[in-house]
């Protein structure tokens, strides 16, 4: 049990000590992207070898969380960001685990195993050098893919729980204080400033209060908040702990998707070791406030995201919204005070009771301090995790973070917000990312995911996309929400099947307008958003379905047709091996045709094809 | 005490009242499908927004459950409420053609017809949920719910089962706004639900009157005798 | 059917008979079962003091629960925008095909149910396919077939 600063010091002291004994420390990401990619056995292929070369009680072989860098999983990380080798294990097992031997045995580099350029000119050694990680600012990832998630002390060693210590010894309104001062605002997509929050929640009348995180993450294509409840599962305590104080309440709720069962084990698991630890429970540092948090897990319901809805669940009941003319902070969770924050935004918290809110609000723009966690997904060559300052422009993530656009493609548009959010299009991309200048681009930060498309496709089939997702995420309460969302997907689907007609677009517009103005909360509110986006800016694009019956992108099934080209096509059969139809004929060696009364316009030929032979119209 | 303004026309309300009540009260009209003065507002429907401003904000609210505020100005016939409405009422009209209530509804608001394909699985059910709320809160028993999600969303009973909970009450009928649900009495039987009543007859009479399951259950709540409820209500 | 109602009972005491945690003690039962029996809603509403329409209401509501029995394998095909982006709806469609059954279906032996997912959070991985916990990422029509025979013929 931990009373006392001195005792928090001292087992930081004692882990620091204790790995000082190792003279390399080697740390496999095993974050759901690495583990999906075969973290794990190399884990188990690298340990048997360290067991072998009697080098167990040199070498620190770590399980870490996400390093972010997907793309190139699995990734393993030697020391302090010296050496980062990507797609570990991918051609062969056994080779690679005995290069990564080599490299702990002697410090041998294993030059196929360094991150390369496309040209494979240049090859990186170190992490910090890669444009991935160089252009990023770590704050609330800071420490994901350095500790073991599973080991409260080496967080503590960290400095983890001091800002907890810090904090009990202020007063509360302190601490919202420097809350509000920092100009954090929520995460979660909103971006309500959090010390407003925290002021009003404390401000209500009405006992017990609640704090909860929000681990409900449902846009599709975003995977921050998985990242950093598997990867550092503390910080989110510790913020939480923080946020109880400030305004005056000893339960905490964490609510999680059921999709991320390795987010739950840890969470748990962290939840278990900081009561352990007397950093949950009662009396923590001997301050007399008690504080202690309960997990629930979602159960697959995207509106549960929605804070009444979510509020609702935990009640043990359906996930429907409803009407937040008072708010929750008011009467919420069991009709009392109750204080939502998404993940993010409780990770940062320890960070700027550390370093002080004016550090914090130093980082960003005037209006949105901080920085933000992006899931950097789609088309872009580094899908990741990366995390930057607020203000930092569209272009410097995807092109020079993420690398650009995969193969020779061209970039067409950005979307942000998940199905709450939009498109952008490549005009915008020198505008800086914050939480104003996206929702005046008719998108919205969202919880922080970001869609990169190519030519190839179809801003009406994206619209379509969300439109379903909303349509089967749709909690039915009310009436626009639920039969208005609909009657949209409906009119695109329409589109896409080339059975669209003039005045689609402009039906679609005025049905928008009043999906937004008449739904109960922010699910059906910002539905049409995904919509209006791509009108307002591909609206082209749209015309050529209705009018021309055509889909520039080759996408919407009805309106595509693929052929090969005989002058282009060199009977390699890839194609005709691949097709799911087997409507591809041809002798090897001898142009292919596609049989189009078979064909399902699925486009496979069109992304295997190695000499652009197939095109479609 | 709290005063505002209801389409410019200056009104007084209590604290806790709702737009709704006190727009009422002062004789304006505003539609309501799923608001109920016994069982309180879900803002289910959407059919009774009207705009709120105050100084240089402007809402859509529902006002069945918008508390009222000092100083705000309500409009109930806006240009982006009548957009609400009418587009509600059109999108109920597709949802439920054969409603004699929608089309009623509709009609007032200038629509005749509606530009969505028409629905044939749903009935006359626009969801308001107040069967759901008085089997559950007037009547005690909760044998009804909504299930699913989104579209596809319906009230029904557990697995669409005869229900062991439902009394054969009819109070669900009685409130339904659309008369969607389906209840018959013939030959001394009830079905409702797709359960099967037993219709008591008064010992008086000789008339059916009520399920026996209903009366039992009265008896159990109230503590009334049987014999007693078994005579019909005109025979008292 | 019949239901275990110790390993049931079980459950509910590791919840406290909390009814705020109905979800979680389905999610629970489900783990057992493959999906949700009437007998263990009935069962767990019974306990809890809850209405069974209530139960009933929650067990409709949530998507990760399912009514219906399973199959052996439950094949989740990914449908985030990332997966759509790179052909996860072929995928989908190849899955249908190679098992003849359409998305929330079950073979016919019960080996296999196909349902879709709208995001697993592996977008590096895209389009990404999970049967029963493990991960395929990158996946092409080609390769479906492959993957449903790891687990068995669908027929």
């Amino acid at each position: 049990m931990i009373v006392s600063i001195g005792q928090l010091d001292g087992i930081a002291a004692e882990y620091k000590q204790k790995s000082r004994v190792y003279s390399k420390i080697v740390k496999i990401c095993c974050g759901t992207g690495c583990v999906s990619s075969g973290a794990l056995k190399v884990h188990e292929k690298l340990s048997e070898f360290i067991k072998a070369e009697n080098l167990s009680d040199k070498v620190l072989l770590k399980k870490t969380g996400c390093h972010g860098l997907c793309e190139r999983g699995p990734i393993i990380v030697f020391g302090d960001d010296e050496i980062l080798y990507q797609t570990v294990g991918k051609r062969n097992l056994e080779d690679d685990a005995r290069l990564l031997l080599k490299t702990i045995q002697d410090g041998t580099i294993a030059e196929n195993l360094l991150y390369k350029d496309d040209d494979k000119a240049k090859r990186y050694v170190s992490p910090r050098d890669i444009p991935f990680y160089a252009g990023q600012t770590r704050i609330v990832l800071s420490q994901n893919g350095i500790i073991d998630p599973e080991d409260i002390e080496e967080y503590i060693s960290l400095g983890g729980y001091q800002a907890v210590h810090k904090a009990l010894k202020a007063d509360p309104m302190e601490i919202i204080d420097w809350i509000e001062k920092s100009g954090l605002r929520g995460r979660g997509g909103g971006g309500f400033p959090t010390g407003t929050k925290w002021r009003s929640c404390r401000d209500a009348s009405g006992e017990p209060r609640y704090v909860i995180a929000n681990g409900d993450e449902g846009d599709p294509g975003a995977f921050m908040d998985r990242s950093l409840m598997e990867g550092n599962p503390h910080a989110v305590i510790e913020g939480m702990i923080i946020g109880g104080y400030a305004v005056g309440s000893s339960q905490g709720f964490i609510y999680v998707r059921d999709e991320y069962p390795l987010a739950v084990q840890r969470l748990l698991m962290a939840i278990d070791k900081a009561r352990e630890y007397g950093l949950l429970g009662s009396n923590i540092f001997n301050s007399g406030f008690n504080f202690d948090i309960k997990i629930f897990r979602g159960g697959g319901a995207f509106v549960c995201g929605e804070s009444t809805a979510l509020m609702s669940s935990i009640e043990g009941k359906t996930g429907e919204p409803r009407a937040k003319y008072i708010h929750t902070v008011e009467k919420g969770l069991w009709d009392k005070p109750s204080n939502l924050n998404n993940v993010e935004t409780w990770a940062c918290v320890p960070h700027i009771i550390n370093k002080g809110w004016e550090w914090f609000g130093s980082i960003g723009t005037p209006q949105s301090k901080g920085t933000k966690v992006f899931s950097l997904v789609g088309k872009v060559k580094n899908t990741g995790l990366v995390e930057v300052p607020m203000g930092i422009t569209l272009n410097e993530i995807i092109f020079k973070l993420g690398g650009g656009i995969h193969g020779s493609r061209k970039f067409k548009a950005v979307q942000t917000g998940g199905p709450s959010g939009g498109c952008i299009p490549g005009e915008y991309l020198a505008m800086p990312v914050d939480f104003d200048s996206l929702t005046k681009l008719g998108s919205m930060m969202g919880s922080g995911g970001m869609i990169v498309m190519d030519e190839r496709d179809c801003m009406v089939d994206v619209a379509r996309y969300f439109l379903k997702f909303l349509v089967d995420e749709s909690c039915g309460k009310c009436t626009p929400c639920r039969e208005g969302v609909r009657r949209m997907f409906e009119i695109v689907d329409n589109i896409c099947s080339g059975n669209g007609s003039k005045g689609d677009v402009e039906h679609l517009e005025e049905l928008a307008r009043a999906i937004q103005l008449g739904s109960l909360c922010a699910l059906g509110q910002s539905a049409p958003n995904p919509v209006l986006s791509t009108i307002k800016y591909f609206r082209d694009e749209y015309n050529v379905h209705i009018e021309q019956k055509k889909c520039p992108a080759g996408v919407c099934k009805a309106l595509t047709t693929f052929i090969i080209d005989p002058e282009k096509c060199t009977g390699c059969m890839r194609c005709a091996s691949e097709c799911p139809v087997t409507c591809i004929s041809g002798e090897k060696k001898k142009a292919h045709t596609i049989d189009q009364s078979k064909c399902i316009k699925c486009g496979t030929c069109y992304d295997v094809c190695k000499f652009d032979a197939v095109k479609y119209e | 005490m709290v005063e505002f303004t209801i389409n410019g026309k200056n009104v007084r309300a209590e604290k806790d009242e709702t737009i709704l009540n006190v727009a009422r009260r002062e004789g304006f009209d505003i539609p309501t499908l799923c608001y109920n003065d016994t069982l309180g507002s879900d803002g289910r429907c959407r059919l009774c927004m009207v705009e709120v401003r105050k100084g240089n904000r402007k809402r859509i609210v529902t006002s069945c459950l918008y508390p009222v505020e000092s100083g705000v100005e309500v409009f109930t016939e806006s240009p982006d409420v009548l957009l609400v409405r009418k587009t509600v009422l059109e999108l109920l009209l597709a949802r439920c053609p054969n409603s004699e209530t929608i089309q009623y509804l509709a009609k007032e608001h200038g629509i005749t017809k509606t530009r969505y394909m028409k629905d044939n699985d749903k009935g006359k059910c626009i969801l308001c949920n107040l069967c759901v709320k008085t089997c559950e809160f007037n009547v005690g028993v909760a044998a009804l719910c909504m299930s699913g999600k989104g579209p596809l969303k319906k009230v029904t009973t557990p697995y669409s089962e005869p229900s062991h909970d439902c009394i054969g009450c009819g109070a669900c009928v009685a409130i339904c706004p659309t008369g969607h649900i389906y209840m018959e009495d013939k030959d001394g039987v009830r079905t409702i639900w797709n359960k099967r009543f037993e219709l008591a007859r008064c010992p008086q009479c000789n008339r059916y009157h009520a399920p026996v399951e209903q009366l039992e259950f009265i008896a159990t709540k109230s503590g009334t005798p049987m014999e007693q409820l078994l005579i019909c209500p005109s025979c008292k | 059917m019949e239901v275990d109602t110790a390993a049931i009972n079980t459950i509910i005491d590791k919840y406290g008979k909390d009814k705020s945690y109905l979800l979680a003690m389905f999610q629970d039962v489900q783990r057992q079962y493959r999906y949700l029996p009437k007998e263990a809603i009935q069962y767990i509403c019974d306990r809890l003091h809850i209405p069974f329409s209530k139960g009933y209401e929650v067990a409709t509501f949530y998507s990760s629960l399912s009514l219906t029995p399973r199959g052996k394998h439950i094949v989740h095909v990914c449908l985030g925008t990332a997966c759509h982006l790179r052909g996860g709806p072929n995928i989908l469609d190849s899955f249908e095909r190679a098992l003849n059954i359409k998305r929330g279906g079950t073979t016919e032996n019960g080996l296999f149910t196909l349902e879709s997912v709208n995001c697993l959070g592996a977008c590096a991985l895209a389009p990404l396919v999970r049967v029963d916990g493990h991960d395929y990422g990158k996946t092409t029509p080609g390769s479906v077939k492959k993957i449903i025979k790891e687990y068995g013929e669908p027929t």
